[in-house]
């Protein structure tokens, strides 16, 4: 499959090479278990393949076949035609990382559009051409302040309003460092005024996520304000897409902004590639990990992008390297650059708006239901945390077996006493009548 | 004509995509959380539009022409991998839904596992890792996790043969260990010698790379298998060049511990410009303990009439979760399509193909290039781009040369033990013609470097664009753009670094 060579050809390069036959080109190998028999079927055509592939997607039950109203740092979004049309271009998804300026300023200067992009949208000074998803991202920035720090300090503070996956990522990270994680334990009602209460001068950085997993928004100015009169750096986490309307980071003081940028036109596809945020201050620059696109001119004097900055990566710099990390999500930064030039600054408020105007009528309309209530006072975006009268699993579990709904996330499984508590997430894909069947379903509920 | 940015083309009020009304009453906005300023550009559909496809005519790619990129494996990424990975029933698959009802998506996940343990010869294998360099730091990481498991905890020192991958220090430096190099001997092995003296009982293992970047299989590995074993550590393979060993040789029956394997490179998922990647990683049934949570496995074995249920499950030692989310399930789905497609005998072929085609480049190029490590290779080769008597020649000339002729260059000044290296890897899927056009390209080229070396000095000549000036953009560095406005008001300065 997919081997363009006949017969002749063949055997007329065997002959250049000077051996008899293809198993002569493998002399030099342990002739023990040579050419094994692995017990795998034989080889599909494409018709057959596709029907194969079919029937396994079939097997799913998605966001097209039931309503859902599930999100906890993945959204069902609309994702504009553009976006994937563009991307099915084969100049830009079979094309290596564009080590070869001259015939990559494609890939290039999309990548230096996508970091203009990132920056205005978070309000930094700089970003880089991604990372692979918000978790990783995450995990880049506590290895960059530490370092920043020049790993004297040791104390790094994560919310407990971090996203799960992402403090789970961030320990496999650091398990066999002297970095010191705190602030997880901490009450999941409590605001930045606890975070700033942990601050002191060992700590390298505070994360925050904005909004945080439950979908709250807080003002990080006084903990912004807190941790930079101990000289520790703030990270915020953000989903991208809830920028469209609020403020930025950068306007609060940010030293670093990641982001799942998930939201911004890339499908949920059972979790990945996504598309890792991430963007600092021009003064930690050299610190930053992963690939950076900069403008220069070439030898006719024309405006060109090249990678820059790469003494500071794994390749050139080796085990002195801040990080391993060597590709980055091209295709999806791509994806993302497409999505915002498109939306562009009223789209992106217009979408955003849209999602917080359906996730406040239906929080309005489930508080409304007599034994449940929301958890929190905090204003929120388009997600937010409903304390049921009975265990969220068993709620969702009716919901998904009778009224093929998807009601949520169940913070039970990752939260100790959150059993009744349910993640509502609400974008511009779920309709009124959507909503309205969420809330008839769930006054429906036996609450006994 | 260079390509106008975005904020270049970007004029007040326009708008290339639009929401409906909401349907529902709208809520106040909390305006002290509002943002006041969104300096962002405005572009209509057909704009935007216009703006990528020209960008994209910009870049060079295997869909446009031979990329004999080595270590990289730029094959033809088969068109139907980009259909079924857009499927509704994957694409709009929430991660976090129930498991009953993603188990299509569980046991496509299932079947790869199964795939890659079989052709790999591995116990068990995991799919969370987004790329290589992230499966290579899981890898160590478990190979750490293996020796704390016994108490071993004086084993520090990760040694890494000069014909690694370039990622293999920075991945094992990343989690603590210390990087000792070994050498390589003069048929490009790894020299058994200087691994022994290395090999005590700080030994936490070997990432070797092999096929090595030099294209060779390493004519005494389980020599070296055998040597790190016997020393307490662990073998890492880096299995990037797997794409010369498919239902030839497999990792594990070698003997080596862990592996990961570069399913943008072997299994045909497009390389995206530089990502996504994925690196899922193979263990021996001993380390499957500390594989990262969650893996995909059968909870309830199937009945008589129906499928088994599949879920996720977590390794008992795990050391933990590297990502979010379950891998990059999209990649999973192309590289399932191109393995079925194959199935055990298209695996092999392919292997075949890729070393066939590379030892035809390297016996049409020899007499011209100077050849290090001279014999039969695997599915790349690594020749020097010089000469004694075309003094003021180099790797990179020829290199941008070459483009002037339709082709990307070779990967060049890697591996970094060959003086000015071109390493090229063909692939399986390029055809006799275009590997002879390529060999007269660079025939033709040699002849240049002896008797016109301004033509190779000075090229490119037929591309769009020069050579860059990557001085100015490192001294000089403006990493975005802004719009036009902006820089009239506030005029955004590069930044200027010493």
């Amino acid at each position: 499959m997919f081997l363009p060579h006949t017969d002749s050809d063949r055997e007329a390069m065997l002959r250049t090479i000077g051996v008899e036959r293809m198993e002569d080109l493998f002399q030099s190998l342990p002739t023990a278990n040579l050419f094994p028999n692995l017990s795998l079927p034989d080889g599909l055509t494409e018709m057959e393949a596709q029907g194969e592939l079919q029937h396994i997607a079939s097997a799913n039950e998605t966001a097209q076949d039931l309503v859902s109203f599930l999100g906890a740092g993945v959204y069902n979004h609309y994702c504009p035609s553009v976006v994937d049309s563009i991307l099915r271009r084969g100049e830009f998804y079979t094309a290596y990382t564009p080590y070869q300026p001259e015939i990559s300023q494609g890939t290039l200067q999309a990548i230096f559009e996508y970091q203009s992009l990132i920056v205005n949208l978070t309000g930094m000074e700089a970003s880089n051409a991604s990372h692979y998803d918000g978790a990783t991202a995450i995990a880049e920035a506590v290895n960059m302040a530490y370092h920043v720090h020049r790993t004297k300090r040791k104390k790094i503070i994560l919310s407990p309003g971090l996203h799960p996956h992402h403090r789970e990522t961030v320990h496999t990270y650091i398990q066999d460092s002297s970095i010191q994680i705190v602030g997880e334990n901490l009450s999941i009602e409590a605001g930045p005024e606890e975070i700033i209460n942990l601050i002191d001068q060992d700590t390298a950085l505070v994360v925050m996520q904005y909004p945080d997993f439950f979908g709250r928004i807080y003002d990080f100015s006084a903990l912004v304000e807190a941790a930079h009169a101990a000289k520790a750096l703030v990270a915020v986490h953000v989903n991208p897409l809830a920028l469209g309307m609020l403020t930025p980071p950068g306007d609060f003081g940010a030293d670093i902004v990641t982001g799942e940028g998930q939201s911004l036109g890339i499908p949920m596809s059972y979790g990945g590639p996504y598309l890792g945020i991430f963007a600092t201050r021009s003064k930690y620059v050299r610190k930053m990990a992963g690939r950076l696109v900069g403008e220069t001119t070439d030898s006719k004097g024309q405006r060109g992008y090249v990678l820059t900055l790469s003494t500071r990566e794994q390749h050139i710099r080796r085990e002195r390297a801040i990080s391993n990390i060597c590709s980055n999500q091209g295709l999806l930064a791509l994806a993302a650059g497409i999505y915002m030039s498109l939306l562009g600054k009223n789209g992106l408020r217009q979408v955003a708006e849209l999602n917080y105007h359906k996730a406040h009528y239906a929080a309005q309309k489930i508080a409304a239901i007599p034994g449940f209530e929301i958890a929190f006072e905090s204003p929120f975006f388009n997600e937010f945390a409903v304390r049921c009268p009975r265990p969220a699993a068993e709620i969702a579990d009716h919901l998904l077996t009778h009224h093929d709904i998807i009601a949520g996330y169940d913070l039970g499984q990752d939260y100790d006493g959150m059993e009744n508590h349910l993640l509502i997430a609400v974008t511009e894909m779920n309709s009124r009548e959507e909503i309205d069947y969420l809330v008839e379903t769930l006054s429906e509920e036996p609450h006994a | 004509m260079p390509e106008p940015t975005i904020y270049d083309i970007s004029s007040p009020g326009r708008q290339g995509m639009y929401y409906p009304d909401p349907d529902v009453p709208l809520a106040s906005l909390p305006d002290s959380l509002i943002r006041k300023d969104f300096p962002f550009p405005e572009i209509s559909e057909i704009d935007v539009v216009r703006h990528y496809t020209r960008l994209s005519q910009l870049n060079h790619g295997v869909d446009t022409g031979f990329y004999p990129l080595g270590s990289c494996t730029m094959k033809y990424n088969p068109k139907i991998n980009e259909e079924t990975a857009r499927m509704p029933g994957f694409t709009q698959l929430h991660p976090l839904q129930p498991f009953e009802t993603a188990q299509g998506a569980l046991g496509l996940m299932y079947e790869t596992q199964e795939w890659l343990k079989a052709i790999s010869g591995f116990d068990a294998v995991t799919l969370q890792p987004a790329a290589g360099a992230h499966g290579e730091m899981t890898g160590v990481l478990i190979m750490k996790a293996y020796h704390r498991s016994r108490g071993d905890n004086k084993r520090i020192k990760m040694l890494l043969p000069d014909s690694a991958h370039g990622t293999n220090p920075a991945s094992s430096a990343m989690t603590g260990l210390k990087s000792v190099q070994i050498l390589s001997d003069e048929r490009g092995n790894v020299d058994l010698a200087a691994l022994r003296a290395e090999c005590d009982d700080t030994l936490a293992g070997l990432m070797i790379t092999n096929p090595n970047t030099l294209g060779l299989f390493d004519e005494n590995l389980e020599e070296v298998v055998k040597i790190v074993h016997d020393a307490g550590g662990l073998v890492y393979g880096d299995g990037a060049n797997l794409n010369a060993i498919m239902g030839i040789s497999r990792p594990a029956d070698s003997g080596i511990d862990v592996m990961h394997f570069n399913l943008h490179k072997t299994f045909s998922t497009p390389h995206g410009g530089g990502g996504p990647g994925s690196g899922p990683v193979g263990v021996t049934a001993e380390l499957s303990q500390f594989l990262p949570s969650p893996i995909v496995d059968i909870i309830e074995d199937a009945d008589d009439d129906g499928a088994p249920l599949y879920g996720l499950v977590t390794p008992e030692n795990t050391i933990g979760r590297v990502k979010s989310f379950h891998g990059h399930f999209g990649i999973l789905v192309r590289a399932f399509t191109y393995m079925i497609m194959l199935g055990e005998k298209g695996l092999r072929q392919a292997s075949e193909h890729a070393v066939l085609n590379a030892n035809y480049l390297q016996a049409l190029l020899r007499d011209t290039y100077k050849i290090p490590h001279d014999r039969i290779c695997m599915h790349e080769f690594v020749m020097e781009g010089h000469w004694e008597d075309a003094p003021g020649i180099h790797a990179l000339d020829i290199s941008k040369r070459l483009m002037d002729f339709g082709f990307h260059p070779p990967t060049n000044y890697f591996p970094l033990i060959v003086p000015e290296a071109l390493m090229i890897e063909p692939t399986e899927t390029e055809n006799k013609e275009t590997l002879d056009a390529f060999v007269d390209a660079l025939i033709q080229i040699a002849d240049e470097a002896h008797n016109n070396p301004e033509i190779l000095q000075n090229a490119p000549h037929n591309t769009l664009f020069g050579r860059m000036d990557e001085v100015q953009a490192a001294r000089n560095l403006v990493l975005c753009c802004w719009l036009p406005e902006d820089y009239e008001e506030s005029a955004p300065q590069p930044l200027i670094l010493d």
